[in-house]
């Protein structure tokens, strides 16, 4: 951070003033100009919460990705099919035991086991050629994508959330002050900030592992240089496996946030396939702390593009990714290698 | 006085270009007389249009080591210009230009789109590059469906039918057929042309090892560059015509399965030889037209061919990773070395 300070001052003035104006509009109440020049305060502040709640639904998902990617030049496609088929899963089975946590170890369980068997009866069958694992993920993608149309057919599912999560909840954030001088409060869906503080909590979680363990150190080390912590004697197929289960369970657990707070139908897999791409390569290839950065600011793109932009939301979300490919190819946190 | 030792003639081109050749070429032009319009039109005008854009597809991936999933964004790209540039049956959005105006633009307006994303796309390397062109080719469906002002938005363009030129009805089979074969036909000689002109050879060079090429004194993201517009061109032709033959382009021409059904159909066939996307192209079509009847005749729903296909191409990455024409040179390559030390060498 102090480096990066000292070394490129005015982006860091940049970052600074863009994050105090974010931090002052959430925070204090606008003026009347304001609201006129772009609409109520109220609407806003339910943009960016609900871009914030997206991107950690989009961190979730892409987390797995970008780990997978990062360790084992594996452009896992089925991603987003994992995600769809965690879902769909996790509906049967809050549907039939009315237990929506009892959902999030079953099904990170069952689709980290898919995502173990793809690796060690698929990958690892064609180790080191990039393009042909890449191939045959597409394919699983599309097998994967018809046989769930057969089960669960075209229509949408949502994932009711537990009594204790739902209605909303009162935030300590100013959405407006009535002409009496009576302080409204800003009122979201406890659903909502529950996601946020997991996807936070599980975020801390894999950095620490990653930061503070042997097996994280063993993934970075693979991350940087395979074929030398192979050499030095490390079972490196086993972290694969570790890291590949890993990752595919927690796109599992992710479709059952997203089922929660979305919905889930056929065409959910190509959208957050999309979205872990483009948070992956915003953010940087293999790197955590990037694809939080990245989701943060896809998640929040998408949704105050949706409110103040509707017909090019998608436009803010390709442009970002244009110019950060135009201007540092390997993403925000990647490493040029 | 020196002895001129004369030099076997060379064989006159007809007889350079293989009997295989000439025998599918003649096959090829007298299918008309044979084949019902269904085959004609749906069948044989379908797999040239889709070999094309694979094709477009194999020439980035073959020659230039690039897998690009724009491809099929690229053709619909020209798609859309022919319909807002030419007629249409969205007579509020379609300009009505004449023919030798807007198939002009439509092709220049996606060589620039494809040269865009290509000059995006090799500034990364390797995998990397089917990540940003899935994402981009995404991103232009979702920008199609959103867009009403230019694209018109979820029900796209109608109506939109090949001028009356010569006095033909170019959407007739027959004259299709030929439009198509010859367009295709046309495509291939230029790829194979291409491939082996300095060009193609500079591209292969970068493709096998782009430090050296790099070190020889070739501007390495020049050449990707070119090859993304020249695959573009080829691209666009096929989309303007796969508009004619649908007579109508909506956001799902581009949508995520037809970009991986281009992918599919190029891998299937082989990325070595310009012939495979066509081969792919035939395979997938067939598939397509005909796998709902043989689904119901085995009592499963006729939806299920997308199944079929993803197994099929599951099947041809796990077991032979350049495609069905991989598959015939390992047949003969085994048969010929089976035949070799046992007779002493017939060949």
């Amino acid at each position: 951070m102090q480096r990066f300070a000292s070394r490129h001052p005015i982006w860091t003035l940049v970052i600074a003033i863009v994050v105090a104006a974010l931090l002052w509009l959430v925070f204090a109440p606008w003026p009347d100009g304001l609201e006129d020049a772009i609409g109520r305060k109220r609407i806003f502040l339910n943009a960016v919460f609900g871009g914030i709640t997206l991107g950690a639904l989009y961190f979730l998902v892409a987390a797995g990705f970008t780990l997978i990617f990062g360790l084992m030049r594996n452009v896992n496609l089925a991603h987003g099919s994992l995600y769809l088929l965690g879902g769909y899963v996790g509906f049967e089975i809050s549907d039939s035991t009315g237990s929506w946590l009892l959902a999030f170890p079953v099904v990170f369980v069952l689709v980290a086991a898919l995502g173990l068997l793809m690796q060690n009866q698929v990958f690892r069958r064609m180790e080191g050629e990039d393009l042909r694992q890449t191939l045959v993920t597409i394919g699983i993608s599309v097998v994967l994508a018809d046989l769930m149309l057969w089960i669960w057919g075209g229509q949408s599912y949502t994932i009711l959330s537990p009594e204790w999560l739902s209605g909303p909840t009162t935030l300590p954030v100013i959405s407006s002050i009535k002409s009496d001088g009576e302080i409204v409060y800003l009122r979201y869906p406890a659903v909502r900030i529950a996601i946020l503080v997991a996807a936070i909590v599980m975020g801390v979680a894999m950095w620490l592992v990653l930061n503070r363990t042997r097996l994280g150190m063993l993934i970075r080390a693979g991350v940087d240089d395979r074929e030398m912590l192979a050499a030095s004697g490390v079972r490196i197929q086993y972290v694969f496996l570790a890291v590949f289960g890993f990752g595919a369970g927690l796109a599992g657990m992710g479709g059952i946030v997203g089922g929660t707070f979305q919905s889930l139908s056929p065409g959910e897999d190509t959208r957050f396939l999309l979205a872990s791409l483009v948070v992956v390569i915003v953010g940087g290839m293999g790197s955590i702390p990037g694809a939080a950065i990245g989701a943060l600011v896809i998640g929040l793109s998408e949704q105050l593009g949706l409110v103040y932009a509707p017909t090019y939301s998608v436009v803010f979300t390709f442009l970002i990714m244009a110019l950060v490919l135009a201007f540092r190819p390997q993403g925000l946190l990647g490493d040029r290698r | 006085m020196a002895v001129i030792e004369r030099q076997p003639a060379e064989p006159y081109w007809v007889e350079r270009i293989p009997a295989p050749v000439w025998a599918v070429g003649f096959l090829l032009l007298i299918m008309p007389a044979v084949a019902n319009d269904f085959v004609l039109f749906q069948v044989f005008g379908w797999t040239f249009i889709l070999g094309m854009i694979a094709l477009s597809l194999m020439f980035l991936a073959g020659y230039g080591g690039m897998v690009s999933l724009i491809q099929m964004s690229v053709a619909a790209l020209a798609g859309y210009m022919v319909a807002i540039f030419g007629p249409s049956g969205v007579e509020a959005l379609s300009l009505f230009l004449p023919w030798y105006v807007y198939i002009p633009v439509a092709v220049v307006i996606a060589t620039i789109g494809g040269a865009l994303v290509g000059a995006l796309a090799v500034r990364t390397e390797g995998i990397y590059t089917i990540m940003i062109t899935l994402a981009i080719a995404s991103a232009f469906f979702y920008f199609t469906r959103q867009n009403y002002g230019i694209f018109n938005g979820y029900t796209g363009f109608n109506l939109v039918v090949p001028p009356q030129l010569f006095g033909v009805d170019w959407r007739q089979p027959v004259p299709f057929y030929y439009l198509t074969l010859g367009m295709a036909a046309l495509s291939w000689l230029v790829v194979v042309y291409v491939s082996r002109s300095p060009f193609g050879l500079a591209l292969q060079g970068v493709r096998d090892n782009p430090r050296r090429m790099a070190a020889l004194g070739f501007n390495v993201t020049a050449h990707r560059i070119a090859a993304y517009a020249f695959a573009s061109v080829i691209a666009a032709f096929g989309g303007i015509l796969l508009v004619w033959q649908n007579a109508q382009i909506s956001p799902g021409t581009a949508g995520i399965p037809a970009v991986i059904d281009i992918l599919v159909i190029a891998v299937v066939g082989g990325l070595k030889r310009p012939i495979g996307p066509f081969i792919g192209a035939l395979i997938y079509v067939l598939l397509r037209s005909f796998a709902p009847d043989a689904l119901s005749a085995f009592g499963l729903s006729t939806e299920r061919f997308k199944l079929l296909i993803g197994l099929g191409f599951l099947l041809i990455v796990f077991f032979s990773p350049d495609g069905v024409l991989g598959l015939w040179e390992r047949w003969r390559a085994r048969r010929a070395s089976k035949a070799d030390p046992l007779r002493g060498g017939s060949r």
